[in-house]
């Protein structure tokens, strides 16, 4: 699980719809990848004014192949240092940290699983779901966005599995509306036990909380901003219940970026609730 | 399974010049030069991982506080121009939990520990202190002065002679003999030597320079603060002017006392400003979340750009800009 620091070269940069999905050359970061583990990507080059790590899910991994191991990354273009990675040529270099984080909780028996994507969250789904197909557990997949565009993976998910639901926003493509109007009927259909998800907070915090009043376990891989990606700079952190029952402002990138979904307070994120290990008001401090 | 650790930056992995790297800072006797900055290497561990954190000068630790906390709420982080501002509000374990899992962690390790604590009233800072004193693998004491002093206001302890020689003169009478304590200077201050003048008189054996500047980030879209504590510290090398300055005139003022020299580090050229402005070592900070191996890095680009100035000593150039004689 250890990560490596690797300078990584551009082998492909493809468009995806309204995304970019970029192919590293990196090695060492395929062999030990897991999916839901991401990669911390410095931007701008080495003398870039753009100091902070841009943080990606792995799409995909190879580990060995005619180009040695490579890991692949979607993203949407958001500011200037996504703008620079869409502008990447074959063969330009990206410093490249990772694995990183925790990897989704595998099932040790088979299961009926259900993973829902929301824009290009979906990315960290797809290696998830040949390994949980592997263990033998059933896969059905949610994938929605606000329009057609926007939607990651959607054929991909069809090969892969029992049912798909597609949602969009404004009913482009498959029902119109989100990934929570559809999944509580696929999830009585299919008998769902475990929910992975991936997407924005919102429809994390809406997919979670639907997973517990159908009696089942969800996985979530938050987004939250990060500067180091490794674990030392503290501002990724969002308040999770522990094993104790006391909650804690934890690291997304450390202690993340999966998390139980019934461990997150949703509501609180953004914040620093009275009751939070060590919270000024109150709490143990 | 093995695990590799992959060097990236191996261009100039010829050969190193020959330059005793060694330094003194203040008394503590370190192999290297180059070490951590508090609050951009945790406790050392999981920089580890990229780097060998026992072969850095030091790891200067996080600002430790007494009691365990939280921080403030996010976001907690903006990027700017060559630096980001942060707003992170001391989160920590608290000394007990520090003790047990972080120094230990480092002293097993092998490392040097450089510790930063920080409190509210010089009581506080006095206990940490204390607690300190009978700890092995305490390499040196940083007091971080640039917290609200919660007697006064919430008036930042660094920001004023009195307060700051105050807590100094604590923590000093409360350090073990043979343990140097350096006072981490804020460069937000009108005369940043007499801030210096003062806490050496009050006992400081070393400064470190600097902390981060006051800044602020309005987000253009929401059209509020960027970060939910409205102003954060401004790091990174937006600010290395700023702090070269700084230590180029409290080196000026005070030639004889030490000084760790930070602020926006990163490259060996950027260190070698600080040494020749009068730094007797250097911390890397904010460059870490740009590439966590930088510290190690840096000092390989420090040695080799000591050495291509013809030092055979890294002492040697500690304030060499501010020679006088003429140039043979």
């Amino acid at each position: 699980m250890a990560p490596v620091q690797v300078r990584g070269e551009v082998l492909s940069l493809r468009r995806l719809g309204d995304y970019h999905a970029l192919t590293l050359v990196a090695p060492g970061v395929a062999d030990t990848a897991r999916p839901g583990q991401f990669v911390a990507l410095a931007v701008g080059g080495d003398d870039s004014s753009m100091l902070l790590r841009r943080a990606f899910s792995i799409y995909k991994v190879q580990q060995r192949g005619v180009y040695g191991g490579t890991v692949e990354v979607v993203f949407a273009v958001h500011g200037r240092g996504t703008a620079w990675l869409s502008r990447l040529q074959a063969h330009d270099q990206v410093d490249v940290v990772g694995p990183l984080g925790r990897p989704f909780a595998l099932p040790l028996e088979p299961v009926s699983a259900v993973l829902v994507g929301g824009g290009y969250g979906s990315a960290p789904l797809f290696s998830l779901a040949e390994q949980l197909r592997a263990r033998g557990s059933r896969v059905d997949f949610v994938i929605g966005a606000s329009t057609e565009s926007r939607l990651f993976g959607a054929l991909e998910a069809k090969r892969m599995s029992t049912q798909v639901a597609i949602t969009t926003e404004d009913g482009s493509l498959g029902e119109r509306g989100r990934v929570t109007d559809v999944l509580p009927s696929l999830m009585r259909r299919a008998g769902s036990e475990v929910v992975y998800a991936c997407g924005p907070m919102g429809m994390l915090q809406a997919v979670s909380e639907l997973a517990t009043a159908h009696g089942a376990v969800s996985q979530c891989a938050v987004e939250e901003s990060m500067a180091c990606g490794v674990g030392v700079c503290m501002t990724c952190v969002l308040p999770v219940v522990g094993d104790d029952g006391v909650t804690r402002m934890v690291r997304s990138c450390t202690e993340g970026p999966v998390f139980a979904g019934d461990r997150v307070r949703w509501a609180d994120v953004g914040t620093v609730p009275a009751d939070t290990w060590g919270a000024p008001a109150g709490g143990q401090a | 399974m093995t695990r590799m650790r992959i060097t990236t930056r191996t261009a100039g992995e010829a050969e190193l010049p020959a330059v005793d790297m060694s330094t003194d800072l203040a008394g503590a006797a370190l192999p290297s030069p180059v070490l951590t900055a508090s609050g951009c290497a945790a406790a050392g561990r999981e920089l580890d991982q990229f780097m060998d954190v026992a072969a850095l000068g030091a790891v200067v630790t996080k600002s430790i506080m007494l009691k365990p906390r939280s921080g403030r709420p996010t976001p907690r982080m903006a990027e700017t121009p060559s630096g980001m501002l942060n707003s992170i509000g001391l989160q920590g374990p608290g000394i007990d939990a520090f003790l047990e899992h972080d120094l230990a962690w480092l002293r097993n390790r092998g490392a040097r520990a450089i510790v930063s604590i920080a409190g509210g009233t010089v009581e506080e800072f006095t206990k940490l202190a204390q607690r300190l004193r009978n700890v092995d693998g305490v390499t040196a004491v940083e007091v971080n002065i640039s917290c609200p002093n919660v007697e006064d206001r919430g008036q930042v302890f660094a920001c004023a002679a009195a307060p700051a020689s105050a807590v100094v003169a604590a923590v000093r009478r409360a350090t073990a003999p043979g343990i140097p304590v350096l006072a981490k200077l804020s460069p937000d201050v009108t005369d940043i030597v007499e801030i210096a003048q003062s806490v050496v008189a009050a006992g400081a054996d070393g400064l470190s320079m600097i902390n981060t500047l006051l800044g602020m980030a309005i987000d253009t879209d929401t059209m509020r603060p960027a970060l939910a504590g409205v102003t954060g510290g401004l790091s990174g090398p937006a600010i290395r002017p700023v702090a070269v300055r700084c230590v180029w005139q409290v080196h000026q003022a005070l030639p004889d006392v030490p000084i760790l020299g930070m602020g926006g580090i990163r490259t060996g050229l950027d260190a070698l400003e600080f040494v020749l402005a009068g730094a007797s070592a250097v911390s890397v900070g904010t460059a870490v979340f740009n590439d966590p191996s930088a510290p190690a890095r840096i000092a390989r680009e420090l040695q080799r750009a000591l050495g291509d100035r013809g030092f055979q000593r890294f002492s040697d150039a500690v304030g060499y800009a501010h020679r006088t004689e003429p140039e043979a």
